[in-house]
């Protein structure tokens, strides 16, 4: 068993990554993610553990520097908040493209453009739909609470390597921010270069030795037969997500009338805003996308024959509920309620939305 | 048994550092513990504040719009915050800076003269402290000795010195917590 802590969300990323032997951080600073790179200079583990840590003069050079030593089999991670996400946009689909695995973390913050430091889950639909050009996507695991913040880094990383695709821990300035209970993981000692090679030597370019063809990562093909036979590759391998890997809560569902969809932040105020209607005796419960790609379209369609409706509860102007609304078919009514700009819902919001949209409409 | 506190005032006054405290000592007394601050540009002469929750279950929402104790230390701050005291909830003020006192008359109002006191004892810096043992008194949801368990844990070694004087501090605050209305 880890070791108990209270910590931030933020600093529980940093701490994470070194435990899980993590070979690299390159990263670049914005709030609210900053305490990231903070913690990870104050810890100093290239003493403990050999992990570099570096500040990219940024976030583009951030994100190719991640490219390249993925590129080695190296495990490596970054982390950034919204407008720093845009900024890697181009690389993350390289990196996407060049099919390598490493772990992207988006603290999100209000938007679009500059926006606020305020907490957001604006950027669903980047980071599920695409972000940068090309088909492809990206694994995105969205932690609920700082225990997830810890535990989300090495699956993230897991998951990274067995599809060889980037996965991103999409995450906001609520669940960086804040302080919870933590038991930290135990310390995963990082792959010698023997290692890496006998693991990823099929592909990684860490050296050629005799008797081995040579790695060539790119993510350029001219030819477009060739080209189009990457992207089926890579759509079997997003459609295996879809089948084996989706991840998700419910809380209450059993017999609940109506259902609240949310995740991550919102989740949590969700949970409380579940307690709240059954007090005033309305029986809902909430259903939390934890893989939000690959998105659980099943449990929802499944709840979709239960329930009387769905209300989508985001920090945005209605991003999932699309996600949600395909799910559930038509059948019954799949509303939206948001804040935005950086203000969080409170419980008691909730509440009202859903006896406005769902029950009293 | 759930605790939903929110702790607000100017920015150096040691609102978070506050919270951070509370929230050791209930980690330190084996409750769930959620901490969640105002973030951001603000800073010494801002207005700052911090949603605190001590529970015996898991937690779930860290952001609230009504709360068991709010614990206010600016006008800013009573404003804000007077009206999302839950009824039957507790208030707690410190007069200095305080134009408005509070007037609802559903809820359990104390004053601290945390200042005050904080001079008295010769470090203005304590005032934090007086505060936390203030609040102590009126809802007791920590003992004293995981108070100073988490005062341990949160401050670095090289400051642990200083443990004595703020232990001083939450103990005047303790008895010096003045009752002004009772629901």
């Amino acid at each position: 068993m880890g070791e108990l802590r209270l910590m931030k969300g933020n600093e529980v990323i940093a701490e994470a990554a070194i435990r899980c032997g993590c070979d690299g951080y390159f990263g670049y600073p914005i709030t609210p993610q900053s305490e990231v790179m903070e913690t990870l200079m104050d810890r100093e583990p290239w003493n403990e553990t050999g992990m570099v840590v570096l500040q990219a003069e940024s976030e583009i050079a951030s994100i190719h520097m991640i490219y390249g030593a993925a590129a080695s089999g190296k495990k490596v991670i970054t982390s950034s908040s919204s407008p720093g996400i845009s900024l890697m946009a181009e690389g993350i689909s390289y990196i996407a493209g060049a099919e390598l695995p490493c772990v992207i973390v988006n603290v999100q913050r209000g938007g679009p453009g500059l926006g606020t430091i305020q907490p957001s889950q604006a950027d669903y639909f980047q980071s599920t739909k695409g972000g940068g050009h090309g088909d492809y996507r990206l694994i995105v695991l969205a932690p609920s609470s700082v225990q997830e913040m810890n535990d989300f880094v090495e699956l993230g990383f897991q998951l990274a390597f067995k599809y060889r695709n980037p996965a991103m821990i999409l995450t906001d300035g609520v669940i960086g921010q804040m302080m919870e209970k933590v038991v930290l993981a135990d310390y995963i000692p990082r792959l010698t270069d023997e290692e890496i090679n006998e693991k990823y030597g099929s592909w990684a370019t860490n050296g050629r030795k005799a008797n081995r063809q040579r790695n060539i990562i790119t993510s350029l093909e001219m030819d477009s037969g060739r080209m189009e036979k990457n992207n089926i590759r890579l759509q079997e391998k997003y459609t295996k997500m879809e089948e084996e890997e989706v991840l998700f809560e419910e809380f209450r569902c059993e017999d609940a009338e109506y259902l609240l969809v949310a995740f991550g932040s919102s989740s949590r105020i969700c949970q409380k805003a579940v307690d709240l209607a059954r007090e005033k005796g309305i029986k809902v419960g909430l259903l939390r996308p934890i893989t939000l790609f690959p998105f659980p379209k099943k449990p929802i369609a499944a709840l979709a024959k239960q329930v009387k409706g769905m209300l989508v509860v985001e920090m945005n102007a209605g991003q999932m509920v699309e996600d949600v609304q395909l799910a559930a078919g038509c059948a019954i009514p799949v509303k939206h309620f948001g804040r935005m700009g950086g203000i969080i819902p409170s419980p008691g919001e909730v509440v009202e939305a859903l006896e406005q949209k769902l029950i009293g409409g | 048994m759930t605790e939903e506190i929110i702790i607000a005032g100017f920015g150096g006054q040691g609102v978070l550092s506050m919270g951070k405290i509370l929230a050791y000592s209930g980690v330190m007394a084996d409750q769930e513990v959620s901490w969640f601050p105002s973030y951001g540009p603000e800073m010494r002469g801002g207005t700052a504040n911090v949603t605190v929750i001590l529970s015996e279950s898991r937690i779930s929402s860290p952001v609230l719009n009504e709360y068991d104790t709010a614990i206010i230390l600016n006008q800013q701050s009573m404003d804000k915050f007077e009206h999302m005291v839950k009824p039957g909830g507790v208030l707690i003020y410190d007069p200095n800076g305080i134009i408005h006192p509070p007037k609802r008359a559903d809820i359990n109002i104390y004053k601290i003269e945390g200042t005050l006191i904080a001079a008295e004892l010769g470090n203005v810096k304590t005032f934090n402290m007086v505060v936390l043992g203030a609040y102590l008194k009126a809802k007791p949801v920590v003992k004293m000795e995981s108070v100073e368990k988490g005062l341990q844990k949160s401050l670095p070694t090289r400051h642990h010195y200083l443990i004595p004087m703020n232990l001083e501090a939450v103990q005047k605050g303790f008895e010096s917590l003045e009752l002004v209305q009772a629901v």
